[in-house]
């Protein structure tokens, strides 16, 4: 049984590094052909900008255009309303969506077929369902021409004429009109497209959809390991629970005993481990490349800032007297120091949860980034499908680089959720530990 | 402007990580025995340095 299980586990690794290749860059070569029509639409509103938006060029799909890279990788690290699963087809996950002005929406992501149709003034912009801000577009299903995009030139918020920055502005059409789409709504907002909107989604989204598989590998693993522990009690561990043995004892260890202390780790242990194996398990399902993996959730702010926030309520809620001391008034210097210091410790409360947030999501964005990058070198250098000599050289600078990213990539899902674990125990470290030392403040004094 | 930005920003953190790989080894030559606590403050003190890249590197991409 043991043997088995260590061949399927080394069958399983060698079929998601090798294949993931594959699958990757057959992903990749579908949205070239997206991005081609799309790009292709861009270009044909912008010769029509000039004379006024007219309807003609809605329904335009010729397949003539550039593969871009930037467009393609944004699109990839997002989080979506369906599940690309293979080429063509997408698993359909459900949508719950609330605006003030109209209630609420549900369904699957399937009922808008891909952009084509308009549900309640909801339609699927890229896999994101987006919301017509105008009120006079028809509620109820309705089959829209397409969507277009548009990149405009926004001024920034100096008004400047040099501050001038490209944004991609998104259009329904729909009976030959065009009507604006509002931002997606994403607590990730200004970073990667969404913003202030006028629709609430609580979907399940793709990220949401690969949390709660993870949760439930994690949930299978772990009722597994206990099981082992109930049958093994005062004997050597077996099996599995062997396995994961090794990274109980090592988070005490490593990381709650040294950085909480002997006299509380034990309270904390539970949320530390909790957050360290959900932290790696979803760091490493996003690097799986094909379907139930391949979700940024770690790359995702609102994941990350909700991860934070347990850590900082966790913090301030078992802050003892002394914790709170040494923020309000440090004890040991001189009155004109604390007015300096007290403003500063209270930042300090809010930057630690804010930097573990920005620390992890920008680890695991970067990563992601950086393999699709590789991966549309194929494309760069294939020129679209006209060079496959250059497809060929694509593929194997490419794929030699991602396959040793991956492996960088796994270093960082496991030191990632190890930082965030003991970070984490630091700060809860500090704010349960009891200083003994008005002595040495009364010498100060 | 948000490139050139992040590049400097990733030219401090690699500067500090770089100062604290090298002292954290230099501490390990000379006390072995130690390398379990050395590590961890190693790791630790390059998520701090890295954390403080990160929002520079944030920074430049809201400022694209």
């Amino acid at each position: 049984m043991k043997v088995d299980l260590r061949k399927l586990s080394i069958l399983v690794f060698a079929l998601v590094f090798s294949f993931g290749m594959l699958f990757a860059q057959d992903h990749g070569q579908e949205h070239n052909g997206e991005s081609t029509h799309e790009e292709q639409e861009g270009h044909e509103a912008e010769a029509g900008h000039d004379s006024g938006l007219s309807h003609s060029y809605c329904g335009g799909h010729e397949e003539n255009g550039k593969y871009d890279p930037v467009t393609t990788v944004m699109e990839h690290i997002a989080d979506a309303n369906e599940f690309h699963v293979w080429k063509g087809v997408h698993l359909p996950l459900p949508v719950i969506l609330y605006a003030p002005d109209h209630g609420w929406t549900t369904g699957l992501s399937s009922m808008f077929e891909h952009g084509h149709k308009a549900v309640d003034g909801y339609v699927l912009n890229h896999g994101r369902v987006n919301r017509v801000a105008d009120p006079s577009f028809p509620k109820g299903e309705v089959h829209i021409d397409g969507i277009l995009r548009q990149t405009e030139k926004v001024i920034g918020p100096s008004g400047k004429e040099e501050e001038m920055k490209e944004k991609d502005t998104f259009y329904a059409c729909y009976e030959g009109e065009l009507y604006k789409l509002d931002k997606p709504s994403t607590v990730d907002g200004g970073f990667l497209g969404g913003g202030i909107t006028s629709f609430y989604d609580f979907s399940i989204t793709k990220v949401v959809f690969s949390m709660i598989i993870a949760s439930l590998l994690l949930i299978w693993l772990f009722l597994a390991v206990a099981r082992g522990y109930k049958r093994n009690e005062g004997k050597a561990p077996s099996g599995v629970q062997s396995f994961m043995e090794v990274f109980f004892v090592f988070i005490r260890d490593e990381v709650t005993k040294p950085m909480i202390g002997e006299k509380h780790y034990e309270r904390f242990q539970p949320f530390i481990m909790t957050l360290f194996f959900f932290i790696m398990f979803v760091n490493l399902l996003g690097l799986v490349p094909f379907f139930p993996g391949s979700g940024n959730i770690t790359g995702n702010l609102a994941v990350t800032m909700t991860l934070a926030i347990f850590t900082f309520i966790v913090t301030n809620i078992n802050g003892k007297k002394d914790y709170w001391e040494h923020i309000f008034w440090m004890p040991g210097i001189p009155a004109w120091v604390k007015i300096i210091l007290t403003p500063v410790e209270i930042l300090s409360l809010f930057i630690k949860p804010f930097s573990l947030m920005i620390r992890l999501f920008a680890n695991i964005s970067a990563g992601h980034i950086i393999i699709l990058s590789l991966i549309g070198l194929v494309f760069l250098f294939g020129n679209n499908g006209e060079s496959v000599g250059g497809a060929a050289g694509g593929a194997v600078i490419g794929g030699l680089f991602t396959a040793f990213m991956n492996l960088i990539e796994l270093l960082v899902a496991l030191l990632q959720a190890f930082i965030f674990a003991i970070l984490s125990a630091s700060y809860i470290g500090a704010a349960v530990e009891e200083h003994d030392h008005h002595e040495a403040h009364e010498g100060a004094h | 402007m948000g490139a050139i930005g992040a590049g400097i920003a990733a030219l401090g953190a690699g500067v500090g990580i770089g100062l604290i790989g090298s002292r954290a080894m230099e501490a390990i030559a000379r006390q072995p025995e130690a390398v379990g606590d050395i590590r961890n403050n190693m790791i630790l003190t390059a998520a701090l340095v890295e954390g403080a890249a990160l929002f520079a590197i944030v920074v430049g991409l809201l400022a694209g």
